[in-house]
């Protein structure tokens, strides 16, 4: 899985609440939470945002609660791939259920910045700039890529219980 | 190699002896929770599959972020879960009037005892570990797939022990000892760990008061807390569930990434200032500092024991003209327990807002919505921008006597200046 897209970039522990304020929780539908996504940390982010954009974030990258809302309005908004230094552990889950790539790469979290284009490939862990340079990012355990590469949690789920 | 509780309960749960920090396991669940916000998406992800639940007897749904219905759409969320635990005959569903606040009702009803393994789509389940469980918060398409399989994959955490030493200093409570915690290690201080809670001072945390400092690991960033379930713990259960409880204790040669030390008897009530739980001051700092709305109630903080000191210093008086002040027992068995005690009058001659049993304004969403440029001074556990309302609205969170004191001021305000001594302890 490999996505190319300008950076939006924020800084450490955005927190769900940014991402998606609890006073819109009266929906679980995508694209109405996209439509507020981030808009307390940037206002004009839900207009700014185009399709295959990615989203640099520092440490504790998702910390907060357990709303799965969270990763569905950044999915929802088009970004691509969320890259930060480290992210809380239920938003870490959350993404690869519903099918939202991510990646921990300190040192790209570093040299990024807003508005650069850059390439990332999920499989090798690379995040590569137009200008050349290469960052690594953490590999994900065997066990995760299986849900990934199954489509997310339920596509899982479903496989191994044989469902079709 | 010894192992920690922690390690112990998930290992009990994969049908091993021993598990190490840093494997995969897969885990089987006790009790699988959900609320109002969370379980409607798990009830469309869970529907995807065609499958019947795993078990009618081990799923919790628990209306409480918006319960009573606030509006439409909020009522059609209920009406969701509702119609779901109707369909599949959900034991553990609580309807308006029975239900409170999960993490309040689930240890009150005995849905949670020493030992057991319950996930929950809230990123509070981490209160549990106040009986000795272990207990986590994931997202709604994790809890989808534990009601298909009764399972759950984990990553064993590393743990984190803290050692509370001495007597906590007058007006010292459970909620001041986790809020210094997370001041002195940050909000991801203990990202992915399971914090440990242990040292002399353990006994004079009561079991609520557990629970209040279990329920903020998730502000640490950790996975779980956990307190060793000793006889206070036990009992506490045992009044409230036949099932058997399975002790654990940590082995003397368990192994720690980290221990932090806490001299509680050196300790002075804290609060957490806007934005983040990790900053926190000592409540003197803050002295003189206006607040529009104090808030009592929670998962943190809405339990029998927070409603009686909090009613200990609001007594006899009425809150500042310029402070609201809105208390929210946590569940009906609270709420009821509280209206025994008298506590309940007090806090309505005090012209408090005394409201039904759920989340109230703690998450922004309904029962005293901030306004723009407010200041809340609050019971609960997070203080994010926008959380208890307005982008533009500040919360600080703080104990129950701290926020009951700071009513009765109309600015930040030590217990002593208002009430003195604090009770004596039995």
């Amino acid at each position: 899985m490999a996505f190319e897209g300008r950076i939006h970039k924020f800084g450490d522990n955005i927190n769900t609440d940014l991402i998606i304020p609890a006073r819109y929780l009266i929906t679980t539908d995508p694209a109405e939470l996209a439509a507020h996504c981030m808009e307390d940390e940037d206002p004009d982010f839900p207009k700014k945002v185009k399709k295959g954009d990615i989203i640099v974030g520092g440490n504790n990258f998702g910390c907060g609660s357990s709303r799965e809302h969270a990763p569905i309005a950044i999915k929802a908004a088009g970004v691509s791939v969320v890259i930060a230094g480290s992210f809380a552990r239920i938003f870490l889950r959350n993404s690869i259920n519903i099918g939202l790539p991510i990646m921990e790469s300190p040192e790209a979290v570093g040299a990024l910045k807003a508005g650069d284009s850059v390439k990332v490939d999920l499989e090798k862990g690379t995040v590569e700039t137009t200008g050349g340079k290469k960052f690594s990012a953490r590999p994900f355990p065997p066990f995760m890529l299986e849900i990934i590469k199954a489509g997310g949690l339920m596509n899982y789920v479903r496989m191994k219980k044989g469902v079709k | 190699m010894g192992m920690t509780v922690t390690e112990k309960i998930l290992a009990a749960h994969c049908g091993r002896k021993a598990v190490e920090p840093g494997e995969f396991i897969m885990a089987g669940v006790d009790l699988a929770m959900g609320n109002d916000i969370t379980a409607p998406i798990s009830i469309e992800e869970f529907g995807k599959l065609g499958v019947p639940v795993w078990d009618r007897e081990r799923i919790a749904l628990i209306p409480d972020h918006y319960q009573p219905a606030k509006d439409i759409r909020s009522a059609n969320l209920l009406k969701q879960m509702r119609d779901f635990a109707r369909k599949h005959k959900i034991k553990h569903w609580y309807e308006v009037g029975d239900a409170g606040v999960e993490h309040t009702l689930l240890p009150q009803k005995g849905m949670v005892i020493p030992g057991d393994l319950v996930i929950g789509a809230d990123s509070h389940t981490c209160t549990y570990g106040g009986l000795g469980a272990f207990s986590t918060g994931v997202g709604s398409t994790d809890l989808a797939a534990v009601w298909a399989t009764g399972e759950i994959w984990l990553k064993v955490p590393e743990s984190m022990k803290f050692v509370y030493t001495g007597k906590p200093a007058p007006w010292v409570s459970a909620k001041d000892i986790i809020l210094e915690v997370i001041g002195r290690i940050g909000v991801e201080g203990a990202l992915y760990m399971a914090m440990e809670h242990t040292g002399e001072a353990v006994k004079h945390i009561s079991v609520e008061g557990r629970l209040t400092v279990c329920n903020m690991a998730i502000e640490a960033g950790a996975k779980s807390g956990i307190f060793e379930a000793d006889s206070v713990a036990q009992a506490y259960s045992r009044a409230r569930s036949g099932r058997e409880q399975s002790v654990h204790r940590s082995d003397p040669d368990a192994k720690y990434a980290k221990t932090v030390e806490v001299d509680t008897a050196k300790m002075e009530p804290v609060v957490a200032c806007h934005p983040l739980p990790s900053n926190t001051k000592k409540v003197g700092e803050l002295a003189g500092m206006r607040v529009d709305q104090v808030f009592i109630g929670s998962c943190t903080n809405g339990r029998i024991e927070d409603l009686r000191i909090a009613a200990y210093i609001m007594k006899g008086k009425h809150v500042h003209p310029d402070c609201r002040t809105v208390v929210i027992p946590a569940t009906p068995e609270v709420f009821r327990q509280a209206m025994k005690e008298g506590l309940i009058d007090v806090f309505m001659d005090a012209g408090c807002s005394v409201q039904s049993s759920n989340c109230g304004p703690c998450l922004g969403g309904h029962m005293g919505v901030l306004a723009d440029g407010e200041k809340c001074v609050s019971t609960s556990n997070r203080n994010f921008t926008g959380r208890m309302g307005s982008p533009k609205s500040e919360a600080y969170l703080a104990s129950p006597s701290v926020a009951a004191a700071t009513a009765v001021k109309g600015t930040v305000a030590h217990p002593r200046e208002v009430a003195g001594e604090p009770p004596e302890v039995k």
